[in-house]
């Protein structure tokens, strides 16, 4: 049954020391509401005062910096699809926000609600994974900022402390020369929660891999980065026999469960195939 | 309880509403535009597509605080008088069965429209796809947008 109206609130929010303010109160950011509002109509959302933080300029837009990229919390999946920059230096955010939903989910949902989320199943957190992002946290102590790495602490655990926001996120667009991949294995092409992801991103010099980093998602509590398939890859030539190896020590990097959507088998072999289907693009 | 000004299909509305309450639910029982429908209730149907400040979202999904001062069209704001040639290249092609999903796959074309001059199927099909039917097989549905080409 959808939640009971009487039992929440939701109040504007027009600067950031407003917004301090209530989450001191123990109010609870509301962005995008594409994550909010389907928990309100499972009736699971916890009751409470929620505050609007769309309208806080201080967490919006994608900036373009010297030398780096700055992604505003409040960065919806269509602003991400249609920069021109995170286009040429990051494709594969490109290619998991036009897989987020459909448009109208695009249109609504942030980044930074993506991230707070920590869902395994997010889309955004293996891309940000692979291109080594940092995030930036915001108080009203001031601003805090970590490697993505870190942020993710187990299922649905983060890094980020009651009184903070997500601020943006960075990336520094170094990766030019790389082959970028992305995979979501779902059910349906439009909606679908995946039951397995990969972003990888490599560099090859006659087919001899000289950086490669890969993360999952779905597959482990929080997105992974695949640090021993990445280990033992470094300085190889692909040949088939590598390829079957780094599908053999993949199982050492996730660990996929059976849930409702999908078995922790089925989810080991897709994961194993898309990360051949990487290797055999690139070599 | 907030006061909240929409502007809806062009007119002003003021309304006295929950600001958590769903837009969908503003629009169907203050403003009583019962042409935007509900089906899922957690976006993943399409039924309750409205266009709000010139992008597809979701009704269901839309707190009314975040609706306010924001203009917002519905399958009635489609119309002018007589039918769009849109809605009429539904009915030619038979676009529309049962009609429950009608209003919103004629809202996300109108918004699909709206973005691309003249879209591929391609580009129809995508957007679209945030829109259920389990009447038409979608066919019809592609070849109505098709129809009215760059049109809407
Ligand atoms: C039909 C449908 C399909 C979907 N498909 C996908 C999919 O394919 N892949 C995917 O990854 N997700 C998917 N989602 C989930 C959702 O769209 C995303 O997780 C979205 O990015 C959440 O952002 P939001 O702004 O809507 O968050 P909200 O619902 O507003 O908030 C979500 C959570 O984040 C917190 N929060 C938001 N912003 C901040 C901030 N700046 N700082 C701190 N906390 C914050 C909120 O307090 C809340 O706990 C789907 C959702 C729907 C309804
Ligand atoms: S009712 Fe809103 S998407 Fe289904
Ligand atoms: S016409 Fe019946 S659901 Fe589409």
């Amino acid at each position: 049954m959808r939640g009971y109206l009487p039992d929440y609130d939701l109040s504007s929010t027009e600067n950031l020391t407003e917004a301090f303010g209530k989450l001191a109160e123990g109010e609870k950011p509301f962005a995008g509401g594409t994550d909010i509002m389907v928990l309100m109509d499972a009736g699971v959302l916890p009751a409470g005062r929620y505050f609007d933080i769309s309208k806080l300029k201080e967490l919006g837009g994608i900036k373009v910096l010297k030398d780096q990229v700055s992604l505003g919390a409040l960065a919806t999946y269509s602003d991400v699809r249609n920069h021109k920059t995170i286009q040429k230096h990051f494709p594969i955010l490109v290619e998991s926000a036009k897989e987020v939903g459909a448009i109208a989910i695009q249109n609504r949902g942030t980044v930074g609600g993506n991230i707070a989320n920590a869902s395994p199943a997010a889309d955004f957190p293996p891309c940000l994974l692979v291109y080594e992002a940092k995030i930036n946290l915001i108080s009203s102590s001031g601003l805090r900022t970590l490697d993505y790495t870190q942020f993710h602490l187990g299922y649905k655990k983060s890094e980020i402390r009651p009184d903070e926001l997500i601020q943006s996120v960075l990336l520094e667009p170094r990766f030019l020369d790389y082959h970028h991949f992305w995979r979501k294995v779902g059910s349906r092409q439009a909606q679908a929660i995946s039951k397995t992801m990969v972003a990888a991103i490599a560099k090859v010099n006659r087919r001899k891999i000289e950086d490669i980093k890969i993360a999952f998602g779905s597959v482990a509590p929080t997105a992974v980065r695949c640090r021993k398939v990445e280990s033992f890859l470094l300085g190889k030539k692909l040949t088939s026999e590598v390829i079957l190896e780094a599908k053999n020590i993949l199982t050492k990097d996730i660990q996929p469960i059976d849930d409702i959507r999908s078995t922790g088998k089925y989810r080991l072999i897709a994961s194993q195939n898309v990360l051949e289907e990487f290797l055999c693009g690139i070599g | 309880m907030k006061k909240l000004k929409l502007l809806v299909n062009s007119k002003t509305f003021t309304v006295d509403c929950h600001p958590f309450a769903r837009l969908l639910d503003v629009l169907r029982e203050e403003l009583k535009l019962t042409g935007t429908k509900e089906g899922c209730g957690e976006g993943e149907c399409g039924a309750c597509s409205v266009i709000m400040d010139g992008k597809l979202v979701n009704s269901c999904l839309v707190p009314a605080l975040q609706a306010h001062n924001k203009k917002i069209l519905t399958v009635e704001g489609l119309s002018n008088k007589s039918m769009s040639p849109l809605q009429k290249a539904f009915i030619q092609c038979g676009g529309a069965q049962c009609g429950i999903c009608t209003p919103g796959m004629l809202i996300a074309a109108h918004a699909m429209k709206t973005r691309k001059k003249n879209p591929s199927k391609e580009d129809i099909r995508e957007g679209l796809s945030g829109n259920l039917c389990r009447c038409t097989g979608y066919s019809q549905i592609i070849e109505s947008v098709q129809k009215c080409g760059g049109r809407s």
